[in-house]
């Protein structure tokens, strides 16, 4: 992160700015990706005029990066619509898309549109791992021709690599396949649950051993295409204990296709509605915001005592949905285990007589 | 000398955070912070009105500079600008 971007996040965090929103503008799609976190219906998305209002709304209360996705944006016939509309109001717009229906004319407007970047969901480098995950047949070729079109028309693509345990071994050849196509690579190893709460999916994730190997290669890490650190970390542990752990709620939220608001996308606490009150409103005066605000570090139980405590990655989200706002978050807990081979507090807790013998 | 013109460049992002302008290049994502001379300068390129004519109503009105002095600033700055992505530098009107 440049020194700028990093005054830029603590000047909206001071002043209470939504610097970053995540607008899910559907949650219909094309693929049935099997680890997804959403349905795929439509319970009454946001009109286009719905959409251009709470833009406004975004611009007005300061928000600078905009992330247009869903579901698959381009299944909404307006998409070019709001896009145009979230540029004329300068956001730096990112989007997310499986790039299935790009064509070239689609690609050439978004690169005329100044969208700053586009992220494509690739799973595997060999078709039929990709068609498998998506349950789309044919959605390899067409994600990379779409993302290859939108590279010939001069937009910053990356890829988003979800690891799970059926495309764990493919990650090496995914990123050959990015470098070879001038695309950024990014690689997530975590299956996150669904915004309903649903914990199946999780089922999906790889084993801690191969969790471990990711987080171990050099290749990853030094292109910063697999995160090891704290997003403000890592630091002090004193000072982490009073720092804000994660953006969602204090510089970003999140926004439904329906309208609603929550923290973060992986954070499915309901904080308001945009087609019942402003954006502003929620922002300044929602309880559920503040109270996601009023948690640091240190008011977590185990955490506060945690080695871990300058480095943790601890989401506010997952802890949401593993069930206590203001508890730690396991999923997190074996993250850090594979990063560093040295269990947390809490998890220490939770395998209780396992660790007491090993440690 | 020849008129000069600036407009905003198309592919840029930007907003305000409390006091400063802060702006993203579209041709690297670099993120720039303008001071209040340059974000007037922003604020006022239209591409249609000279640069000497925003420069002597605006810049040197509200900041209170020596216009010469202002003018060769605001060319500079213009440039410098311009080679970030961020205006369009011209000797003609740019209209779109």
């Amino acid at each position: 992160m440049t020194s700028l971007m990093h005054e830029m996040g603590a000047r909206a965090l001071a002043l209470g700015i939504p610097l970053s929103v995540h607008l899910d503008l559907t949650y219909r799609c094309n693929e049935r990706c099997v680890h997804c976190y959403l349905d795929h219906e439509d319970r009454g998305e946001m009109t286009t005029a719905e959409i251009v209002r709470v833009l406004d709304e975004l611009a007005d209360s300061g928000v600078f990066f905009l992330t247009l996705s869903g579901g698959e944006v381009f299944m909404r016939r307006d998409f070019f619509e709001i896009l145009e509309h979230a540029r004329a109001k300068l956001f730096a717009v990112k989007v997310k898309t499986n790039a299935v229906m790009v064509t070239r004319a689609k690609a050439e407007r978004v690169a005329g549109l100044g969208v700053e970047s586009v992220q494509v969901s690739l799973y595997s480098h060999r078709a039929d791992v990709h068609d498998r995950i998506t349950k789309l047949p044919g959605s390899f070729g067409r994600t990379i021709e779409g993302a290859r079109l939108l590279r010939e028309c001069g937009v910053k693509v990356s890829f988003a690599n979800v690891l799970m345990k059926d495309n764990a071994d493919d990650y090496r050849e995914v990123r050959a396949l990015a470098l070879a196509m001038g695309v950024e690579y990014k690689v997530d190893p975590t299956i996150t649950p669904m915004m309903d709460g649903g914990r199946g999916v999780l089922a999906l994730n790889i084993d801690e051993a191969r969790l471990a190997a990711v987080y171990a290669d050099e290749e990853l890490t030094r292109g910063a295409a697999v995160s090891r650190a704290a997003p403000g970390g890592p630091m002090p542990r004193e000072e982490a204990l009073d720092s804000v752990p994660c953006s969602a709620g204090h510089t970003l939220a999140y926004i439904s296709p329906y309208g609603e608001v929550f923290p973060c996308v992986q954070f499915p606490y309901a904080c308001g509605n945009v087609r019942e009150k402003p954006f502003a409103e929620i922002w300044r005066n929602s309880p559920q915001l503040r109270e996601v605000r009023s948690i640091s570090l240190a008011d977590v139980e185990g955490c506060s005592t945690c080695v871990h405590g300058g480095s943790c990655s601890r989401c506010p989200g997952l802890a949401y949905t593993e069930g206590n706002l203001r508890g730690p978050s396991i999923q997190d807990c074996e993250r850090t285990y594979a990063i560093t081979g040295v269990p947390s507090e809490n998890l220490k807790r939770r395998k209780g007589v396992i660790w007491l013998v090993s440690v | 000398m020849t008129d000069r013109y600036i407009a905003r460049a198309p592919d840029v992002a930007a907003r305000t955070i409390g006091d400063e302008l802060m702006i993203m290049s579209g041709r690297d994502s670099s993120l720039f912070s303008l001071n209040e001379t340059a974000a007037a300068l922003w604020d006022l390129a239209d591409g249609t009105t000279p640069l000497a004519e925003i420069v002597e109503r605006h810049i040197c009105a509200e900041f209170d500079v020596d216009p010469e002095e202002a003018l060769a600033d605001a060319q500079a700055l213009a440039d410098e600008l311009a080679a970030h992505g961020i205006l369009i530098v011209s000797d003609a009107p740019i209209r779109r």
